[in-house]
């Protein structure tokens, strides 16, 4: 904090007065969206008519709350076998790499590197329809030959689990990394000496120091897969995730049933976003 | 033996990165070019050639919406840059200890919540039954319902929120690590708030103010949720030329060749920034 400099009281209450303003900007739309959840009318818009749980419980047309509306309650389970599947993949993968470039030097490493971040700068809806067009002509070939039908390579939640892990790597191999950098080699080598063997030190000694980190790149990969919504899109095939069905239902206009679903993602995420950044400083 | 051992390990490592580069990220994208420089010239039947591209070029609507997304992003970049830096000085280098961790997290909150949530609030605010509108009509300040949906300034101000923390976030790193006493001597040596601002803080943010400027305008750019809902049908943003070309009108060879030109000047983009600020991908990435 800077304290050595004098600045005038206008100049202070007008900064103070625009960060209160930020803030307030940031809040806004998520408050509005938290609010509307409670509104005992069927339009998520004024005017107010009553504070009601109808759009969490209710089971009668048209209020029909989330914990009663099927769709939307399949759609959360699809969401939920998704990320489950890319953060376990992604964790996996994200680990050798982690391995790979912090404890390997190889002709082409930095090459290689480079193209590891690629991901992460390629739209994501551009992702999503090189790897349709790809997997498309690679299934158009294959039944060609042979005849058989190869679904998993057609829009569904296998490529939905592709598309997403495809970018989410990248995420999971630069936090585990930066925790691998941070290991202390000779723990490794005291576990040699005492006489394990190489991948035995690396199981009993090296990954238990990286769980803390593969943990927060699983809940931040389980977070991406279930907001992602551009990579998803081009994918989909008939079960649609959370994202997808909301949308949806936004474009057609809809009860406050959303802003329910919304609220419980708002609680869920922030506490995910949380737990991460928890498991990241108690590497520290 | 050991040699051998250790090679083994090796590979073991370098498959899983080799499979997932390859199949899903090389393989696709080479796909998708070769796809965008097919002609189709009768059913099943394609020929070699840059027509898709020519399109591209003949028809004004396509590289209209081309360059207004460009130029949209651009603006979107330059207003989130401009909001955002007062914003990262203040919590960089006005608080510190326990306000400084809450004001952060505060700042990360909001983006940990689905960018369609979002998007869904600024919807309930801006439109015609919303709250701004019958604020406004309480107020007396208008006569009738207003509709803040479905213009420009609707998409901008959802572009904005939505990367608000791509900037915020490298901003506040590099600034925390700028050393106070700096600033404190430019003031003692009779440098006004300005002259600080311009000769001590900019130069030294410039990698954080390079770094945030390329994500958001990437995200800007590759975004398909704020245009499409914010804007209406009539928002004319590129990814919602390609989401048609793919889904609604199945012609895969132009929306290819859309695609690739998007991720040609995002990659351009990217490009003249790292090479304008000095900077490596690598170190630009780690920092967001």
């Amino acid at each position: 904090m800077i304290t050595g400099i004098p600045q005038s009281g206008a100049f202070k209450w007008t900064y103070r007065a625009y960060v209160t303003l930020f803030f307030l900007y940031l809040a806004l739309p998520l408050a509005t969206v938290c609010v509307f959840a409670f509104n005992d009318s069927v339009f998520p818009s004024l005017p107010w008519e009553g504070f009601t749980w109808a759009w969490f419980f209710g089971d009668e047309a048209p209020y029909v709350g989330v914990f009663n509306e099927r769709p939307i309650l399949r759609s959360v389970v699809t969401s939920g076998v998704v990320a489950f599947w890319v953060s376990l993949l992604a964790v996996f993968v994200g680990t050798c790499n982690a391995f790979l470039f912090v404890r390997h030097d190889f002709r082409g490493k930095g090459f290689l590197y480079i193209l590891m971040l690629l991901p992460l700068i390629i739209p994501g809806i551009i992702l999503g329809i090189s790897i349709l067009v790809f997997s498309s002509s690679v299934a158009n070939t294959l039944e060609d030959a042979t005849g058989l039908w190869f679904d998993g390579l057609r829009p569904g939640l296998i490529l939905v689990v592709l598309g997403q892990f495809s970018f989410i790597t990248t995420f999971a191999t630069l936090v585990i990394s930066a925790r691998l950098q941070k290991f202390d080699t000779s723990l490794e080598e005291a576990a040699l000496n005492l006489g394990a063997t190489p991948f035995g030190a690396v199981r009993a000694v090296t990954l238990p120091f990286l769980y803390p980190a593969m943990g927060a790149a699983g809940v931040v990969a389980v977070l991406m897969s279930f907001e992602n919504f551009n990579t998803t899109l081009m994918l989909v095939g008939s079960d649609a995730p959370l994202t997808i069905t909301m949308f949806d239902r936004l474009k057609l206009g809809s009860t406050p049933v959303l802003n329910a679903v919304s609220l419980l993602l708002i609680v869920v995420s922030a506490l995910l976003g949380l737990a991460s950044l928890l498991l990241q400083k108690r590497e520290d | 033996m050991a040699s051998d051992r250790s090679k083994l390990a090796f590979w073991l490592l370098m498959a899983p990165l080799l499979i997932w580069l390859v199949t899903l990220i090389i393989l696709p994208h080479i796909g998708m070019f070769l796809v965008s420089l097919r002609e189709k010239v009768g059913v099943r039947e394609y020929e070699t050639s840059f027509a898709n591209y020519a399109v591209f070029f003949n028809e004004p609507l396509y590289w209209n919406t081309f360059a207004r997304t460009a130029y949209m992003s651009i603006a979107a970049t330059a207003l989130t840059l401009l909001i955002g830096f007062p914003i990262a000085y203040y919590i960089a280098k006005l608080t510190r200890g326990r306000a400084k961790t809450t004001l952060f997290l505060m700042c990360l909150i909001p983006f940990w919540v689905s960018e369609l949530v979002r998007t869904f609030g600024w919807m309930i605010l801006l439109r015609e039954t919303g709250v701004f509108s019958n604020l406004l009509q309480y107020l007396g300040l208008v006569d009738g319902p207003v509709e803040m949906l479905y213009n420009d300034a609707a998409i901008m101000t959802g572009l904005v929120y939505t990367s608000m923390l791509f900037m915020v976030v490298p901003l506040v790193t590099t600034l925390d690590s700028l050393d106070d006493s700096l600033i404190e001597a430019g003031y003692d040596l009779g440098a006004s708030g300005f002259a600080i601002l311009r000769e001590i803080v900019i130069p030294h943010a410039m990698p954080g103010i390079v770094s945030g400027c390329i994500v958001v305008f990437m995200l800007s750019l590759g975004n398909y949720l704020t245009p499409i809902l914010l804007g209406g049908k009539d928002s004319l943003w590129f990814t919602g030329l390609i989401y048609s070309q793919f889904i609604t009108r199945f012609n895969w060879e132009l929306g290819s060749a859309f695609g690739f030109l998007l991720l040609g000047l995002s990659s351009l983009i990217v490009f003249v920034g790292l090479k304008l600020s000095r900077q490596s991908l690598g170190k630009t990435m780690a920092r967001t």
